[in-house]
């Protein structure tokens, strides 16, 4: 059971690793866009777990409670800006890829290569 | 009980991830990234993250998965297989994960009160935001008072991406081998009975619950970046239904591009007014009769002009992507 409270943070690194799996291993530029999405997301994931305090609740004050556990505020913020700043990102991402292919005719890296070198 | 779920989603959310990596269908992959985000979603709601599930749902879910598929509908949606080895890709990714589960080991327990993290300025804020501020929500304080700054950055960030797609998709392709679909938008989903009738059902109440987040952000969980996503969600879902040039009609490209730099210039402007009434830059205290109430208009209108620019930006994109399938 002492090990279950990690479990968290090992999905954090499995997660990350996917991604990070993703943008290495394949040509597709999509497929390499979804990977860094996914990348993301395990670094929220991450932020979110440290903030997390046990037995607290999310940080919005109640009246008249004095002893109530909050939950730590401050990297919930950082992460709400920080998903609406990466879907503003993956759009740009994805103009550029619509651009490539709209010049290439294709999205693989490796025949972008080739038709870079003719 | 709320342990095992969550243990439940994480593994779920593992399986997706290695799902979205495996499919070769671009469309497969991209509806999956869309649950993987809705998971994330219930897991961020577990870890008490009301805020951030609220965004990840509306964002992630919901706008992500529209402008992939819109984008998917420019380009070839099989992946093409390769048979090149990918061992060492394999091998990297494999090492890392073990190191970094090795690392995890030295962090502080988990949901520990007293882990650095939870005791640098998190007390702080909680502590003092009733007296400063005088607003229920932490986060809507934090995001708009404390730390303004930072978020007026974030809205810059968001800014210049949508002007950078703008600006990337405003190239007319010379290459006439980009396939076009000429009638597919102008119709919508007009000859799709149930869609349509059930869609514009929801879309009124999508608007309105966008503006409800925006509104109530001091009191419950809220503000401008989810008010954004939500309001543009309501407007996407018009536009698939209606067609492109019926949302075009409702809030036109001048109108979206005007609501981009007003929400951006809103929030200068409430820091600049700070300085002229002797405050420093988004100092809100003196913007009202007493410091509190002062901080209260500050709040509103700073969530405002991120909400205005969020859902510009985000339907700017949207259409721009919309408008390269249709050849508008």
């Amino acid at each position: 059971m002492e090990y279950l409270g990690y479990y968290n943070y090992w999905v954090f690194a499995i997660l990350l690793m996917i991604g990070m799996y993703a943008v290495m291993s394949r040509p597709n530029l999509i497929k390499k866009l979804l990977g860094m999405a996914i990348f993301q997301s395990a670094v929220f994931l991450l932020y979110i777990t440290m903030g997390k305090v046990e037995g607290g609740t999310a940080p919005i004050l109640r009246e008249g409670v004095a002893d109530e556990i909050y939950s730590n505020p401050v990297p919930q913020v950082l992460i709400l800006t920080a998903i609406v700043v990466g879907i503003a990102t993956l759009a740009l991402g994805l103009a550029i890829v619509v651009r490539i292919h709209e010049e290439y005719g294709t999205i693989e890296e490796d025949e972008i290569r080739r038709l870079d070198q003719q | 009980m709320i342990t095992l779920f969550g243990i439940f989603v994480l593994s779920l959310l593992v399986i997706t991830g290695i799902g979205i990596v495996r499919a070769t269908n671009l469309f497969a992959a991209v509806m999956l990234a869309g649950l993987f985000s809705l998971q994330m979603a219930s897991m961020f709601f577990i870890l008490n993250a009301a805020d951030v599930a609220l965004t990840e749902a509306a964002v992630g879910a919901g706008v992500a998965t529209v402008l992939l598929l819109s984008g998917l509908a420019l380009l070839d949606a099989e992946e093409r297989r390769t048979g090149r080895s990918r061992r060492l890709a394999v091998t990297v990714a494999i090492a890392t994960t073990l190191l970094m589960i090795y690392a995890t080991f030295e962090k502080p327990r988990f949901g520990d009160p007293l882990a650095p993290a939870n005791q640098h300025v998190a007390p702080w804020y909680l502590e003092n935001t009733t007296e400063l501020v005088d607003v229920p929500n932490v986060v809507t304080a934090i995001l708009a008072t404390f730390r303004g700054y930072d978020t007026l950055g974030e809205l810059f960030v968001i800014f210049t991406a949508g002007v950078g797609v703008l600006f990337v998709l405003a190239v007319r392709p010379h290459n006439t081998r980009v396939a076009r679909l000429p009638n597919a938008d102008a119709q919508g989903l007009r000859h799709h009975l149930v869609p349509r009738v059930v869609g514009r059902l929801l879309v009124p109440f999508i608007v309105l619950f966008g503006l409800y987040v925006q509104f109530h952000a001091d009191f419950g969980p809220g503000g401008g970046f989810q008010a954004g996503a939500l309001v543009s969600a309501g407007f996407i879902l018009y536009a698939l239904l209606e067609g492109e040039s019926a949302a075009l009609e409702a809030l036109s490209f001048r109108v979206l591009a005007g609501m981009i730099v007003a929400g951006a210039l809103l929030f200068v402007g409430v820091g600049i007014a700070g300085v002229f009434l002797g405050g420093n830059f988004l100092d809100y205290a003196v913007l009202g009769s007493t410091p509190v109430a002062g901080q209260h208009i500050g709040i509103l209108l700073v969530e405002l002009g991120v909400g205005i620019t969020v859902t510009g930006v985000l339907l700017t994109i949207f259409h721009a992507f919309s408008a390269r399938v249709t050849g508008l």
